[in-house]
């Protein structure tokens, strides 16, 4: 069970933590079970030697037990809510990577800026300047910082052995602190319903040595492939079980681009839409970027305008794969062709596999 | 024709919009159509029709509404039951290279309609009807205080069901999860008809939650019988009063966030867009001010039902009523301070999640009280083991198993891990099932025998009850060992062979309470076959301590000849004890609000509304719109809604009952 027996320090206290409060608990819920099937065995109405009292309704003694029982524990949980909420606050810098090994004030987080694409995950390195899609690779034991944000609807960014979940939302940042102190693969996942493609959207995250990452960040940078807008844009598009992909650079501003929803040129930033309002004065700045390519009211549009409402379980064209009943080549069927993914030149459709 | 025409005409509906290749649909449709076909001639052939439009689909009685709405959940529960077997076989399947059954389109759609249908139109359905037959009788009314409001709300929540179960055979559901989080729900995302359908089905149906919550409010403030002071209202009227405030303060909210929804996808404003001002973020705080309450509306009353079951087959006053009131109470007001715990993960500060943590801990406070004053009501009682009792027994054991994992939840960083994870599913059916579903049942079990004059067969009772508490365990004790294994929740393939046997025993598990269903099904059959057997003649199977059982089985349609006057907590019990005397002449002609078909029409024209929005039919939308205005202020100017029931009929029926009881005597 990867949640209780995790790979980093902070999933690590997590998991202890869901250890204590359910010892807490227990403390309470063991004795009301065992009580609950004591009672209903011993008034049973064929137990003529049990005492009998139909108008015992209150004992001011019991009542007071009643009502401090819980109220005690639940004083014991909030304290221990408390500290820990505030201590494995996901917006905290870390500062240990285990236990008693404080992290030194030279020790640099490694950022990782994570992107929840329709329906992938996009992996910016801005320390080591590459970029990959579906494969989180990490040093072991250094601190990692992620941002996070999405480029269309919410998602959470999860890697079980690692740390809990954070939502990732267009035009937002999140961040979490976390750190693997083992090496390994682990499992990483959106845990937020999202869209058709939501099943498959989870991408394996190795954590290696300090020299085993510098050799894979090179390994990255032979890659041909490169992270510029129009490829961004390409990628961006929906896709389904995308393999890992790898970029030797990316383009500079990027990721403010895609915080404040603008990668498609032209297109005006969150962020100098917020601070035009904040020169307005008078109130908070708002998110108000305007629209683009946003559709029409549904009020709005012309009859023909309107959209079939098809069906869409109708399949569209062939479908991959074989038709017949246990067709060997259905059994490879997630494995797909590479030249049908996003920004591969020469592609032929978006969704791939779909 | 032309384009424009045709689609002037019938907006995006098309050919297309039959999911005629679809063949698990088709398979359905044709079951589906089979059946009503079935029923309909069968209707006509015993020429029932003019006996259910005139006694029940136009009645005002609160016991028929009440009898209708536990009908509607249990046929809707059927839906949402074949969409959990779907999913679980899908799950169960769908590892490696087997894609199962279901395509990512079907799939989603299942688990949205899966949701929605349980919480609208199953439960809900369950917790009204539940409120509405007992309610009155405990309090000694003779119906609620506005009777036609409260045939009109419960036609609106059949509209609401008729337009979800449309989505089945025409176009699509949403595909977005139960709560149609923004943006995905936005035009931008999800631009078919799928959320329109989910808009319009809760906007409709809510209407008429909240009438008839303000139509019970109304009843238990203004309606109950002389004596009954506050602090001598049956408990179930406590809880059910607690429910109905919480159903007039919440469901305004989910009506304000929807309307806004739709405002976003019709006329194109941004209030939860991604972009030109909109926060999506606002969506799932708003959507949740409204969601939390509603676990508690739909717990409450049946804490209630729990109540007033332990005290009747204990035979013994209910331990603590003025804590377990006082619980209850503190229970609504915490209701409206706990929705941030279903989103810790979106980024708050510390502080604020903690503060919402705790909250969320000190409702297991009085909570706890309340199992605790339950366990003492067993405390030196006689306790008998009927049908309500063994439920009432495994709830208690079942719940507090779903109030560990919950409040676990409240702990900001475990639920980091557990959000969104198979453990959420497990903990949130533990205490849906564990406590409405066996609540429900408990109730069934308990006021059959009251609204219909015989109880229910025990042997199918006890077969049903079972399957559905051991098929409980089996079905979701591997979903909490999933959430552990960092298995998250809505998704329709897997990699991990590993996981595929947990999988397999939660389906067989939700097989098992498919076998629960069936039996209970069964038990209805049977006993209506043995009614005679199982009949009762006193009004009083169970020796019940509050004033519904104070009155004949099936009550007659003015619920009491007189209006008893309250002495005591329990008061049936009270008058048994010293005993009260049932009179039998001095009867007078009674005062009763007459039958109407306003509330079907009106319901029938929201319908048509309803689904003429969802595929912009405009033409249609603003007929239907006009119609139902027009119907509305018609109704006001019928003069005719009341008439007294004659002395002679009233004194008919009041001696039947004393020749009925004078032979059981």
């Amino acid at each position: 069970m990867v949640v209780m027996n995790p790979a980093g320090d902070v999933a690590r206290q997590q998991a202890d933590l869901i250890l204590w409060s359910t010892g807490l608990m227990l403390i309470i819920i063991l004795p009301v079970i065992v009580l609950t099937g004591l009672f209903a065995w011993k008034y049973r109405a064929g137990n003529a030697d049990a005492e009998y009292r139909p108008d015992w309704d209150h004992s001011t003694g019991l009542e007071l037990v009643i009502w401090a029982m819980p109220l005690l524990i639940i004083i014991a949980l909030g304290a221990l809510t408390w500290l820990a909420t505030h201590t494995l606050d996901p917006y905290r810098p870390l500062t240990r990577i285990a236990p008693g090994e404080p992290v030194t004030p030279a020790t640099k987080p490694l950022v990782v800026e994570v992107v929840s694409m329709d329906w992938k995950w996009l992996f910016l390195y801005p320390e080591q300047g590459i970029a990959t899609v579906n494969q989180l690779v990490v040093p072991v034991n250094r601190p990692i910082q992620f941002k996070m944000t999405s480029s269309s609807v919410m998602n959470t960014f999860y890697v079980p052995a690692m740390a809990g979940m954070i939502y990732t939302m267009p035009g937002m940042e999140t961040q979490l602190h976390a750190v693997l102190n083992k090496t390994g693969t682990f499992e990483g996942m959106s845990a937020n319903y999202s869209g058709a493609g939501f099943s498959y959207m989870h991408f394996p995250t190795r954590s290696v040595s300090d020299a085993q990452f510098g050799e894979w960040v090179d390994s990255i940078r032979r890659q041909p492939d490169r992270l510029s807008t129009d490829r961004y844009l390409e990628l961006e598009k929906p896709s389904e079980r995308v393999p890992a992909m790898g970029f030797n650079a990316v383009q500079p501003g990027l990721w403010d681009k895609i915080l404040g929803m603008c990668v498609k040129p032209g297109t005006p930033c969150m962020q100098d839409a917020m601070a035009k309002d904040m020169n307005r004065g008078a109130h908070a700045p708002v998110s108000n970027r305007p629209p683009v390519d946003k559709p029409d009211g549904a009020l709005f549009k012309a009859p023909e305008e309107k959209k079939g409402g098809e069906n869409r379980g109708a399949p569209i064209e062939t479908p991959a794969g074989s038709q017949d009943r246990g067709g060997k080549e259905n059994r490879s069927f997630s494995a797909i062709d590479r030249s049908t993914l996003p920004g591969v030149p020469g592609r032929s459709s978006a969704v791939a596999g779909a | 024709m032309s384009e424009t025409l045709l689609k002037t005409i019938f907006g995006r509906l098309t050919l297309d919009s039959f999911p005629i290749h679809e063949p698990i649909l088709v398979g359905t449709f044709i079951a589906v159509a089979f059946g009503g076909a079935v029923v309909l001639g069968a209707l006509t052939y015993f020429k029932l029709w003019g006996y259910l439009w005139k006694e029940w689909f136009t009645t005002v009685d609160h016991k028929r509404i009440g009898i209708m709405y536990m009908i509607l959940g249990i046929v809707m529960l059927l839906r949402g039951f074949a969409d959990a077997l779907m999913m679980r076989a899908q799950q169960a399947m769908a590892f490696g290279g087997n894609e199962g059954f279901l395509p990512a389109h079907h799939y989603d759609q299942v688990f949205t309609a899966h949701g929605v249908i349980m919480i609208f139109f199953v439960a809900m359905p369950f917790v009204t009807g539940l409120m509405n037959y007992v309610v009155p009788l405990q309090i000694g009314a003779r119906d609620v205080s506005f009777p036609f409001l409260n045939n009109f709300s419960f036609w609106m929540t059949v509209s609401g069901a008729v337009i979800v179960m449309a989505s089945l055979f025409v176009g699509e559901f949403a595909r977005t999860g139960w709560l149609a989080m923004a943006p995905l729900s936005g035009l931008d995302y999800s631009p078919d008809v799928g959320v329109d359908y989910y808009i319009w089905a809760l906007q409709i149906a809510g209407v008429g939650t909240l009438l008839s919550g303000v139509n019970l409010l109304a009843t238990i403030i203004k309606m109950r019988a002389p004596g009954m002071t506050l602090m001598k209202m049956p408990i179930f009227t406590w809880t059910a009063l607690a429910t109905n405030t919480l159903i007039v303060a919440a469901f305004p909210i989910l009506t304000a966030v929807l309307a806004m929804l739709s405002l976003d996808r019709y006329i194109g404003t941004n209030f939860f867009t991604n972009t030109g001002g909109g926060n999506p973020m606002m969506y799932v705080n708003m959507i949740w001010i409204w969601g939390h309450p509603e676990v508690y509306i739909l717990i409450l009353p049946l804490f209630g039902v729990f109540s007033e079951v332990t005290s009747t087959f204990t035979s013994k006053r209910l331990f603590g009523y003025t804590s377990m009131v006082y619980a209850v109470l503190v229970i609504t007001i915490l209701a409206y301070l706990v929705w941030l715990h279903h989103f810790f993960t979106m980024g708050s500060g510390a502080s604020v999640n903690s503060f919402f943590g705790i909250t969320t801990m000190i409702i297991s406070i009085p909570t706890g009280a309340k199992i605790f004053n339950w366990l003492f009501t067993m405390y030196k009682g006689r306790i008998r083991f009927e049908l309500p009792m063994m439920w009432t027994i495994a709830f208690m054991i079942t719940f507090v198993i779903g109030g560990m994992t919950g409040v676990l939840l409240a702990v900001p960083p475990a639920d980091f891990v557990l959000h969104n994870s198979l453990f959420l599913v497990a903990h949130f059916h533990n205490v849906i099932i564990g406590g409405v579903v066996f609540g429900v049942f408990a109730a069934i079990n308990y006021w059959f025998p009251k609204a219909f004059g015989f109880k229910l067969d025990k042997f199918w009772g006890t077969v049903s009850f079972w399957c559905w508490t051991i098929g409980f365990y089996v079905a979701f004790m591997p979903l909490y060992v999933l959430g552990l294994m960092g298995v998250t929740r809505r998704l329709r393939h897997f990699d991990d062979p590993s996981l595929q046997i947990w999988f397999i025993i939660a389906a067989l598990g939700a097989l098992m309470i498919a076998a629960g269903i069936g039996a209970l099904l069964m038990q209805f059959w049977v006993s209506f076959r043995n009614r005679e057997a199982l009949r009762d003649t006193t009004g009083d199977p169970w020796g019940g301590r509050t004033l519904e059982w104070a009155t004949s089985s099936p009550p007659p349609d003015y619920n009491f000849a007189f209006t008893p006057v309250v002495h005591d907590l329990d008061a049936w019990y009270d008058m048994k004890s010293r005993g009260a005397v049932r009179p039998t002449e001095g009867f007078r002609a009674i005062h009763m609000p007459r039958y109407t078909g306003a509330g079907v029409i009106l319901a029938g024209c929201a319908t048509v509304f309803g689904l003429a929005m969802i595929w912009y039919i405009w033409w249609l939308a603003a007929l239907s719109f006009v119609a139902l205005l027009a119907v509305a202020i018609g109704h006001t100017f019928n003069y005719d809604r009341d008439y007294y029931i004659p002395v002679e009929e009233v004194i008919e029926t009041e001696n039947a009952r004393t020749k009925a009881l004078a032979a059981g005597a």
